[in-house]
C-alpha cells in the first residue's frame, strides 16, 4: 500500500524531537481524526531554516511526511519554504494512497503553522501565508 | 503460529486451516466432484458428505439437522437472517432491536432495512461492551419483530448473556437472531437451552475453509430465501453447494467440539498471560471489553497517546501479524464504533490493538510480542506530540 520511500521515513524518521526555544512552532490536526503534527523551526538571522524538527501522533503516512516535510524545507529561506506544499511532499515520497492524501495536507499545513508562529513573533510578513486554522486539539 | 518470523495473532480475522481439515476436503475436490444435486451413484458420495457435514454441526449446536442451512459465510447468514425475518414478519410490525456494538454485516444490513420503512433501536452497551438486558426488555414495542444481537464481539470479545436475551425474546414472542461468527466453536452453544431462533456461524474462523458458513433456523420458523435459484438446502438457499468447504467446516467443527474444554483453557491463560504483562509493563494502557464474560482467544488494547495504523506497521515489521480499530485501518475518519460504543474517546480509540490468539498461539510468542510492543510503544510516544503536551501537563501540576 505504502511506497519505499514512505515505509523508510516510517520505520526512520528525521528530524524527530523538539527544539529548545524555537523560532517558531505550529501544532495543527486534531486528535479526534487521528492525526497531530507539530513542527518547530530554528531560522536564522537570514530568514534561513537552520534546524526542523517534529512530533507526529499518526498513522504510518502521517508520520513518514512530517519527517519529509521537515527534510525538504531544511535549509530553506521561510519564502522557499512556501513551496514545500502537499504536492511537493508527496511527490518526494513517491506518491500516497488516495486515502491519505490528507496527511500531506497536514503536513503543509504544520509548515505554514510554524511560519505564522515565526512571523507574528517578528513582525514579519511572509508572501502567500494566511493565518493557520485554529487547531482543536480534543 | 509456530514461525518465529509470522507470529499470527489475528485470529479474529480468520485462521489457519487445520491440516486435518484441508485432508477431509481434498477428495472433494478431485475425486467426489460430482454435483450433490445429480441423480447418477457417483454424486451420492458428496449429497451423503453434506448430510454428515450437517448432522455434525447440528449436533454441536444441539439443533435438528434440518435446522442446519449452508451459506457463502457468516455476513450471507447474518443478511439472511435479519432481511427474511423482517420480510416474513413485516405483518406483524416493522421494528427492529439491536446493538451499537454488532458487526457491519448485521448494522449495514439493519441500516438498509431503515431506508425500506422499518425502524431500528440501537441499544447501547455498557463500559464492558454488555447490553443490559432489561434496556433490552424496555426497547420491546407492539411492532417489534425481530431482536438480533451478538454472542461475542469481534473487536473487544464481550459475551452477552444470550440465556437471558433468548428468555426475553420467548417471553414476548419476537425471533431472536444471534451473530455467533466469533463464538462458534470457542463456546459450547445450546440453541434450544439459550432459546435462539436464527444463528449465523463461519467455518474459516474455527480453522475451516473461506466462504463456508451456516445460518440455523429453528424448526417453525417460516422464513423466505435470500438466494433465489435452486431446490438446494431445502429451497432456501439456491446454488451449488460448496462441497469441500461444506466438509471442511464440518472437520473444523469436530476438532472444535473434541478440544473445546481444552482450547479455551489454555488460551484463556494465555491470553491472561499477555494482559497482565502488557498492563504492567506498559504504563497507560487498558483492556477492553469484559474482564470475565470474555472470549478465551481476544485481548483488546488502548494504548494511549499512539495511533494504531503505525502501531500495526511496526508490529508486522517485526512479523506480528495484529489488528487495530483506528481509522486508518478502517478506512473512514472514525474509530472502531464498537470502543466509541463503550465510551472511549475518539483519540484512545485510535490507538487500539486486537490480539488474537489460536491454539497454536505459544507463551514464546507471547513474550516476544510483549518484548516487541514495549519498544514500539515507547518509540511511537517519544515521537507523539499529545504524549509531550501530557508530560509536560504532568510538570506543570507538579
Amino acid at each position: 500500500m505504502y511506497s519505499e520511500k514512505v515505509i523508510d521515513h516510517f520505520s526512520n524518521p528525521r528530524n524527530v524531537g523538539e527544539i529548545e526555544n524555537p523560532s517558531g512552532v505550529g501544532t495543527v490536526g486534531n486528535a479526534k481524526c487521528g492525526d497531530i503534527m507539530r513542527i518547530y523551526l530554528d531560522i536564522d538571522n537570514n530568514e534561513v531554516i537552520r534546524n526542523c524538527k517534529f512530533k507526529t501522533f499518526g498513522c504510518g503516512a502521517a508520520i513518514a511526511t512530517s519527517s519529509m516535510a521537515t527534510e525538504l524545507v531544511i535549509g530553506k529561506t521561510v519564502q522557499e519554504a512556501m513551496e514545500v506544499t502537499n504536492l511537493a511532499v508527496m511527490e518526494a515520497l513517491d506518491g500516497l494512497p488516495p486515502v491519505k492524501v490528507h496527511c500531506s495536507l497536514l503536513a503543509e499545513e504544520a509548515i505554514h503553522a510554524a511560519l505564522w508562529d515565526y512571523a507574528q513573533k517578528n513582525h514579519l510578513v511572509i508572501e502567500g501565508l494566511e493565518e493557520p486554522k485554529k487547531e482543536i486539539l480534543s | 503460529m509456530t514461525d518465529k518470523f509470522n507470529i499470527y495473532v489475528d485470529n479474529a480475522a480468520t485462521t489457519a486451516v487445520y491440516p486435518e481439515v484441508f485432508d477431509s476436503m481434498k477428495p472433494y475436490f478431485t475425486e467426489w466432484y460430482g454435483n450433490p444435486a445429480s441423480i447418477y451413484t457417483f454424486a451420492g458420495t458428496a449429497k451423503r458428505a453434506i448430510e454428515e457435514s450437517r448432522e455434525r454441526i447440528a449436533g454441536f449446536l444441539g439443533a435438528d439437522s434440518n435446522e442446519i442451512y449452508f451459506t457463502g459465510g457468516g455476513s450471507e447468514s447474518d443478511n439472511w437472517a435479519i432481511k427474511a425475518a423482517a420480510e416474513a414478519m413485516n405483518h406483524k410490525g416493522r421494528h427492529i432491536i439491536t446493538s451499537r456494538i454488532e458487526h457491519h454485516a448485521v448494522l449495514h444490513t439493519c441500516e438498509y432495512l431503515e431506508t425500506h420503512g422499518y425502524e431500528i433501536t440501537y441499544l447501547d452497551v455498557n463500559e464492558n461492551g454488555k447490553v443490559n438486558p432489561a434496556d433490552l426488555e424496555a426497547a420491546i414495542r407492539e411492532d417489534t419483530v425481530l431482536i438480533s444481537i451478538m454472542y461475542a464481539n469481534n473487536e473487544i470479545g464481550t459475551i452477552q448473556d444470550i440465556k437471558r436475551i433468548g428468555a426475553i425474546a420467548r417471553k414476548h414472542d419476537i425471533l431472536f437472531h444471534t451473530d455467533a461468527v466469533q463464538a462458534y466453536g470457542q463456546i459450547r452453544i445450546d440453541v434450544k437451552e439459550l432459546g435462539i431462533d436464527l444463528l449465523s456461524a463461519s467455518g474459516h474462523k474455527i480453522h475451516g475453509p473461506k466462504g463456508i458458513g451456516i445460518l440455523y433456523i429453528r424448526n417453525g420458523i417460516k422464513i423466505g430465501a435470500l438466494i433465489h435459484g435452486g431446490v438446494q438446502e431445502r429451497n432456501r438457499r439456491a446454488g451449488t453447494h460448496n462441497v469441500p468447504a461444506i466438509v471442511g467446516m464440518a472437520k473444523a467443527t469436530e476438532i472444535a467440539d473434541q478440544r473445546l474444554e481444552q482450547d479455551a483453557e489454555y488460551m484463556t491463560s494465555l491470553r491472561q498471560h499477555l494482559v497482565d504483562r502488557v498492563l504492567k509493563e506498559i504504563p497507560y494502557v487498558r483492556l477492553n471489553g469484559d474482564r470475565v464474560d470474555r472470549l478465551p482467544n481476544n485481548a483488546s488494547f488502548s494504548i494511549r497517546f499512539i495511533e494504531g495504523e503505525s502501531l500495526l506497521i511496526m508490529l508486522d515489521a517485526r512479523g506480528i501479524c495484529a489488528s487495530s480499530g483506528s481509522a486508518c485501518t478502517s478506512g473512514s475518519l472514525d474509530p472502531s464504533h464498537v470502543l466509541l460504543a463503550i465510551g472511549l474517546p475518539h483519540e484512545i480509540a485510535h490507538g487500539s490493538l486486537r490480539i488474537t490468539i489460536s491454539p497454536e498461539t505459544t507463551i514464546e510468542d507471547i513474550d516476544y510480542i510483549v518484548g516487541e510492543l514495549k519498544q514500539i510503544v515507547k518509540r511511537l510516544r517519544d515521537m507523539s506530540p499529545i504524549y509531550e503536551d501530557y508530560l509536560h501537563g504532568q510538570k506543570y501540576v507538579c
